[in-house]
């Protein structure tokens, strides 16, 4: 693929959540949890700043817990791989409402640049599809996103996955919140429920 | 699912089962447990068969035991309660992923089921059973331990009291001694 051509990551965000409406969106370790931030605040984001290999998990998890919301994992590839076996829990659990985008620049942007396993040619869109996730997609261009967002509100047709070829650029960090219990506090009280 | 439910009673007549299974589902109803993640062990398959058998809670099947601390992050923040169940070798898995207990400050509870202790046959189990409670305890979890079937009820109950009420991350240790050490025949 023409390297000049991929996408730009924040580009793909903001697209996504656009039109979010209820959606609780996740975000995995590192470069993704900045791209929700840049997109705009909200009080329905989990941003991780750790817990590398769980954003999938958390996703699934609420997604259970709230079948009738939209929920979006948005992680990168190098989170995304190191917790694979998730994407066969997720296939097993078969969760309508749970939507799982990796933007893919096959690479570990945060420590430097390394190059990731799906850079040597692991398919991340095989994978989910042999683990049981019958709605995968293959995304290089901005069309393909805005036509895949159309169907992110809609809580039977999923699981989904989406991998997005990205660029490798280092965009300057957007900071959420760290604190972890105001996270999930917010998230809760946007959903109804009080603190213990 | 009921099927599963059903295939429990084969192995031995129901008479013999032991009780404190049946006492454990019982507080995870009344605590209103709805996600129940889990890598199988034996000495959890009642517990796992009575979960599969009840439409109110949901049976998570992992492939690792770091994959259930991270649902369980999520279920509770989307208004669910869950319990891990494993082994203790999986207690190793969790280490890093068990640093959610502490930043979100969720209720966590794991059921753990010993090996490496009490009449262990294979020594491959000693290393992580020995080290299972300081692991847990280093990773910010207090531990209760059961070594008695009378016992199960009460350790059980107080965990789940402080866990889900007092959101303080708790583990309880199911001895090797009360589940019978795994025989192995030729």
């Amino acid at each position: 693929m023409n390297k000049t051509n991929l996408l730009d990551r924040r580009e793909v965000v903001s697209s996504l959540l656009a039109e979010r409406k209820d959606a609780i969106v996740i975000g995995g370790l590192g470069a993704s949890t900045y791209d929700i931030a840049a997109a705009g605040d909200h009080e329905r984001n989990f941003y991780l700043w750790g817990a590398m290999g769980g954003a999938v998990m958390i996703g699934l998890g609420v997604a259970l817990a709230q079948p009738k919301l939209p929920v979006m994992v948005i992680t990168g590839d190098g989170e995304m791989l190191m917790r694979m076996g998730s994407l066969a829990t997720v296939g097993l659990q078969k969760p309508g409402n749970l939507t799982i985008v990796v933007l893919d620049n096959e690479c570990y942007g945060e420590t430097g640049g390394q190059a990731s396993h799906t850079a040597a040619g692991t398919d991340l869109v095989s994978v989910a599809k042999a683990c049981g996730i019958a709605a995968v997609s293959s995304i290089t261009t901005m069309a393909e996103v805005e036509a895949f967002k159309g169907s992110l509100q809609d809580v039977s047709a999923g699981p989904r996955f989406a991998r997005v070829k990205i660029d490798g650029a280092n965009l300057e960090r957007a900071l959420s919140s760290r604190d972890g219990a105001f996270i999930v506090n917010r998230i809760r009280g946007a959903l109804g429920f009080q603190p213990i | 699912m009921h099927a599963a439910a059903d295939a429990s009673s084969k192995p031995m007549p129901a008479e013999v089962l032991p009780t404190w299974p049946e006492d454990i589902f019982s507080i995870l109803q009344r605590f209103d447990v709805r996600q129940v993640p889990y890598v199988p062990d034996a000495g959890h398959l009642q517990l796992i068969d009575r979960v599969l058998g009840t439409p109110a809670m949901r049976a998570i099947p992992l492939t690792t035991e770091e994959e259930g601390v991270a649902l369980l992050a999520g279920a509770w923040a989307g208004g669910q309660r869950g319990v891990l169940l494993m082994q203790s070798s999986g207690v190793g898995n969790c280490i890093n992923m068990l640093s959610l207990t502490q930043i979100l400050r969720f209720p966590f509870l794991t059921l753990v089921t010993m090996r490496g202790e009490w009449g262990e046959f294979n020594p491959w189990q000693v290393p992580m059973g020995s080290s299972t409670q300081a692991v847990l305890e280093l990773s910010g979890i207090k531990v209760l331990r059961a070594d008695r079937p009378d016992e199960v009820r009460e350790v059980v109950e107080a965990a789940s009291g402080q866990a889900f009420n007092a959101c303080t991350p708790t583990a309880v240790l199911l001895s090797q001694r009360l589940i019978g050490a795994k025989v192995f025949t030729k």
